[in-house]
């Protein structure tokens, strides 16, 4: 009883420090400057709130098939173009064939001494050779990439979700030099003609401007947890870095974990247990 | 005085028209660009910047590199850098045109360029050099159009000019200072992060522009009356000699302190450049080759037969200019995203089209740089005779 009031004070204080503080942040994200009251307003009672959110990837439980469901869940819900896709000659026609270089994705499949460079080992344990290794935006507390932009396209919200707006990007991608984890991905065309079937919730993007993971802000403002953690089978959990009752919080205190490129000091909210 | 640049030779009408349709081929592929998008580049995930921001750098080297004519005839008076000055400034002002249009074709939503004004952000670097390069291309406009206007009128230039041309002199090592602070300040782009990227950037600055500035003295001289003055460019030979062996010395400085202290993310990328990463070579004999132009012409320009050779001369100067522009153009960029973060090694290499819209760019500078010196050099002789 007592951890539930506890919980729903600090929810409460949440939504007010956000309604506060972030009303900026929030103009950014709707791209208009006379919303704001209203913006905070429409704020779902449902929506999950953090201080600072966290994720933490059970390296232990990520199966193949696992890290397959995930991808495409994300970049299905996400309308992230998939360039083996066929293009639908007749809705889209005359288009060009594809430079895969020039691919995007949010959250994919890596072997750990790409995850991991400054990790590498020789004599690394086998098992984890062929492990696949999640890698996504970190969401880092000091992001190198809200540090670049110059439009404030790409920004920190008070929850410590790194996020883009898509409309204000002008495509300078000094977001994309910045980021130390490759996690950030450019439209070098226009993405439509390769999206099987766009999700009509979530916007697609234009040609010429970044995209990454957005930690589902649009979910969490509904109440749900991101996608990746659903199709994960336990594998992903979310949750408050800050609140050390949390349940990331408790299963960092009994796991061993790791950050990638933690001595850069950009301080990765995503977390791996070995 | 822009009537004088409506009156011309043959010759110079048949240049006018050659850049003009350069430009026009540029432009329309550029067309294309704005259409589709930058797929038509060989940019990819991993080379996030490749042709377009590298010739934006070694440009803001070469505006730079006007400098070093203002501060020896501004702040110590010497004299022989009189006729050449004005030169010095309106190749900084062509130069910058191009710089602005390389960062305006790089952009993927260019119509919203505007978007760094309405949301000034200080926090990134990219803010403080928009600032600096529309400050710096302001100055020599001001500068350049007053002080040839007053010799044109044969009277002193108006007083208000002179806090100007002080000014720009911190503008110019500003512009390539700020310019080396977009990629050193990145964390995990272990090639740029180094305290001496900007000196290194502002040393083959010093070299690459007044080399070009020698071999355009040369073409002057050729097809105009005026004549810059043989003392002056001697003196500017000199200066160039300096900054090309300053820039060799910080270039042993960044390959001895990747290689002694082995640290693989700074090792690598010069490691890919100078010999290859598994496998992958394709920089490998450009840097070779501008390693070597750089050290030959550090040569020709330290033994004085050599220096003061006329013929040789625009040769030594092309050498350094040639190998400063691959070593930035090339080598600086595409250096620092090889290996990627994540240690996967994807090339680059500018496509057709990349280097129409580049060319494009360079002939607008050019048509700027004709019509600015026609206008300096036939008010110099006019004045003369």
């Amino acid at each position: 009883m007592m951890k539930k009031s506890r919980r729903s004070f600090l929810k409460v204080a949440g939504i007010a420090a956000i309604g506060l503080g972030a009303s900026p942040a929030i103009n950014f994200a709707s791209s208009d400057s006379h919303g704001t009251a209203h913006a905070v307003k429409s704020k779902n009672k449902e929506a999950l709130h953090a201080h600072r959110w966290g994720m933490v990837i059970d390296t232990n439980k990520i199966t193949d098939e696992i890290a397959e469901s995930i991808v495409k869940a994300c970049h299905k819900a996400h309308n992230v173009p998939d360039f083996n896709h066929e293009v639908d000659e007749k809705k889209y026609p005359d288009t060009r064939p594809v430079n895969h270089k020039q691919e995007i994705k949010w959250i994919w499949e890596e072997h750990f001494h790409n995850a991991f460079p400054d990790k590498e080992d020789e004599f690394l344990a086998e098992r984890f050779h062929d492990l696949p290794f999640l890698v996504t935006c970190n969401h880092c507390k000091n992001a190198p990439c809200v540090q670049a932009c110059p439009t404030q396209a790409t920004f920190k919200r008070e929850d410590g979700i790194v996020m883009m707006d898509f409309h204000r990007c002008i495509g300078c991608r000094f977001c994309m030099a910045a980021c130390p984890f490759g996690s950030r991905s450019f439209n070098f065309r226009d993405p439509r003609p390769f999206i099987e079937k766009a999700n009509p919730d979530f916007p697609t993007r234009t040609k010429g401007v970044v995209e990454k993971c957005n930690f589902c802000a649009e979910r969490l403002a509904k109440g749900k947890l991101p996608h990746c953690v659903e199709a994960s089978e336990g594998a992903i959990v979310v949750g408050d870095l800050e609140d050390p009752e949390s349940e990331i919080r408790s299963l960092l205190n009994e796991h061993y974990t790791i950050r990638r490129k933690q001595s850069l000091g950009t301080e990765p909210s995503v977390y791996y247990i070995m | 005085m822009l009537e004088i640049a409506i009156k011309g030779s043959k010759n110079y009408w048949l240049w006018i028209v050659f850049l003009l349709a350069v430009m026009g081929a540029g432009a329309v592929v550029y067309i294309d660009q704005f259409m589709n998008g930058l797929m038509i580049t060989g940019m990819s995930r991993d080379v996030s910047w490749g042709f377009y921001i590298a010739n934006f750098t070694f440009l803001v080297g070469v505006a730079a590199g006007g400098v070093m004519v203002v501060i020896p005839y501004y702040l110590h008076d010497y004299e022989r850098f009189h006729r050449i000055t004005i030169l010095g400034e309106f190749l900084a002002v062509a130069c910058l045109i191009m710089c602005l249009l390389f960062i305006i074709v790089d952009l993927g939503q260019p119509t919203r360029a505007l978007n760094v004004l309405l949301y000034p952000t200080p926090h990134s670097m990219l803010f403080y050099d928009m600032l600096v390069l529309n400050g710096y291309l302001f100055l020599n406009i001001v500068i350049g159009w007053k002080v040839l206007e007053a010799e044109r009128n044969q009277v002193e230039p108006p007083l208000w000019t002179k806090p100007l041309i002080y000014l720009s002199i911190p503008f110019a090592i500003g512009i390539h200072t700020v310019t080396a602070y977009l990629y050193c300040g990145l964390p995990g782009r272990g090639f740029w992060l180094t305290a001496i990227l900007a000196p290194r950037f502002l040393a083959s600055a010093f070299a690459a522009g007044p080399a070009f500035l020698i071999i355009l003295c040369y073409l002057i001289r050729k097809f105009t009356k005026f004549d810059p003055g043989w003392e002056a460019i001697q003196t500017l030979s000199k200066i160039i000699c300096y900054a090309i062996i300053a820039n060799l010395f910080f270039f042993l400085c960044e390959v001895f302190v990747s290689y002694y202290s082995n640290i693989p993310a700074h090792k690598a990328h010069v490691q890919y450049l100078l010999f290859g990463y598994h496998g992958y070579t394709a920089l490998v004999p450009w840097m070779w080759t501008s390693l070597i132009l750089m050290t030959l012409g550090a040569i020709f320009l330290l033994i004085p037969p050599l220096r003061n050779n006329h013929t040789l001369l625009p040769v030594t100067c092309a050498m350094i200019f040639v190998g400063a522009w691959i070593d930035k153009g090339l080598g600086m960029i595409s250096g620092g995203f090889v290996p990627s973060p994540l240690h996967h090694v994807t090339e680059y290499a500018p496509t057709g089209p990349e280097i129409m819209i580049a060319l494009g760019v360079y002939a607008t500078g050019f048509f700027v740089l004709t019509i600015l010196y026609k206008l300096a050099t036939q008010v110099k002789e006019e004045v003369r005779g």
